[in-house]
């Protein structure tokens, strides 16, 4: 049995926070340069190297790209032969606590979703924890704004839908919410499991690396035919009208009901934050 | 694409007129910041006939919630937030002659008609461009409802702020127009 210093549990978490409210993923920059040599609009590309050039400013002095800094998401991924000295939930909402206070971030957190007192320090987080073979631990941390978050949904389709009715869905959710969540956005989905199951599917699926592959080559298409769909939108940057629109579309499945076909479409804005780390 | 203009606010009824959609312009001047909780405050006061703690004739508002403000620095990263949710309590402020929203996003079609009704107009800034945003802040000071924290009223002083107008005076719409050019 591996014994963890729950310590070490919040000052991870507090400086994987830190360094990714200033320092976009490597992966997202790229597909944002990348994406000006697709951009036709000139008020596309005009937005497009704005947002290049802030984040790379925010970078460059310790700055949130964002002024939304978002509520904390972590997944936990716990191997069977750890062991922690103290409570999970209280070590991961120390680290939140720690980094938005000393690091000047936003709090955007309120206690009661209809008194709506605002918590002061961000916390608490909301936590996934999954139990895996080994002695490790794996943290997947994102923060994520609510202009994104509150254009997505979960859907209960009917199995005779099927990839049809998913992309219908899909292709309206996002026509619908324009400019709305920040384009160029990550479409994260999940398909399959129930309701609850398939909402965590699509936030699991905004982790991936925007370049990696889908190994189901059923779900690898779908990615890729949908990418270009929701392109032919024409939303473009900020929804000002241009190519770019989406710069991956991510898929999770999972088993189901003979009778359900879950949907949900998770959509993330171009300020892509998240991390990974193994302890 | 036209040259970006640079302008001092406040702007005259006729330099609001002669803006159109989708062009980009520098803003140099004051603009109040307000999001949803502070226009719930105002609009109650103007509800009740009492007064405003912010002069809106001939105001700007920007939708902003910035972060807090690190040492050696004017003010937080202040990107927009999404305007919508402040449609419903857009038309009292228009009354008491608010001219200039900024946010981001698409909103409703009842806001479009007031922008024609009340000769005023919505901006866009760019969402998530937060850091570079905060460069064209050159004052910031608490005007009330300190209470709210991020949400508060504050006095912003800007030069060359830049913005894209969104919705003009004439029903112009720059998503409608932008996308429907680029729709396969």
């Amino acid at each position: 049995m591996r014994e963890f210093d729950i310590d070490l549990l919040s000052n991870t978490i507090e400086s994987m926070i830190l360094d990714v409210a200033t320092n976009i993923p490597s992966d997202v920059l790229s597909s944002l340069k990348e994406g000006l040599k697709i951009e036709e609009s000139p008020l596309g590309k005009d937005v497009l190297n704005r947002i290049i050039e802030n984040d790379e400013l925010a970078k460059f002095k310790n700055l949130p790209m964002c002024q939304d800094t978002g509520i904390v998401i972590v997944f936990l991924e716990i191997g069977f032969d750890v062991h922690f000295s103290g409570d999970i939930y209280d070590a991961i909402n120390i680290g939140v606590h720690n980094a938005y206070i000393n690091g000047f971030l936003r709090k955007s957190v309120v206690k009661h979703p209809l008194d709506r007192i605002n918590t002061k320090d961000n916390t608490p987080a909301i936590v996934h924890i999954k139990l895996v073979p080994g002695d490790k631990v794996k943290i997947d941390l994102s923060i994520k704004g609510a202009g994104s978050e509150n254009v997505s949904l979960v859907k209960m389709l009917s199995p005779l839908d099927g990839i049809d009715g998913i992309k219908k869905l899909v292709l309206n959710t996002i026509n619908d919410a324009g400019g709305k969540p920040c384009p160029p956005i990550i479409v994260g989905l999940g398909i399959g499991g129930d309701l609850e199951k398939s909402a965590l599917l699509a936030k699991e699926a905004l982790l991936r690396d925007i370049d990696d592959e889908n190994d189901d080559p059923i779900l690898n298409k779908l990615e890729k035919e949908l990418k270009e769909d929701i392109n032919n939108l024409g939303i473009g940057p900020m929804g000002f009208g241009g190519r770019l629109t989406c710069l991956a579309v991510k898929i999770k499945s999972y088993p189901c009901h003979i009778a359900s076909l879950p949907v949900a479409i998770n959509i993330q804005c171009h300020a892509s934050r998240h991390k990974t780390k193994v302890i | 694409m036209d040259k970006i203009k640079e302008l001092t606010l406040p702007l005259t009824d006729e330099q609001i007129k002669d803006l159109k959609a989708g062009d980009r312009v520098l803003l140099t001047g004051v603009l109040y910041t307000a999001r949803d909780a502070a226009h719930k405050r105002l609009v109650e006061l103007i509800n009740g006939n009492k007064e405003l703690p912010i002069d809106l004739n001939g105001s700007t508002i920007y939708y902003v919630g910035p972060t807090p403000t690190k040492k050696g620095e004017v003010i937080g990263s202040c990107g927009p937030t999404s305007s919508y949710r402040m449609d419903e309590y857009t038309e009292p402020l228009l009354k008491k002659g608010l001219k200039i929203m900024i946010g981001k996003g698409p909103r409703s079609n009842k806001l479009k008609e007031l922008l024609k009704e009340y000769n005023a107009l919505y901006l866009s800034s760019i969402g998530g461009a937060a850091a570079s945003i905060s460069s064209a802040v050159k004052k910031y000071e608490l005007v009330c409802y300190e209470d709210l924290g991020a949400e508060a009223i504050y006095k912003l002083e800007v030069k060359d702020f830049y913005a894209i107008v969104t919705y003009d005076t004439n029903g112009g719409d720059l998503f409608l127009e932008g996308i429907s050019k680029y729709k396969k």
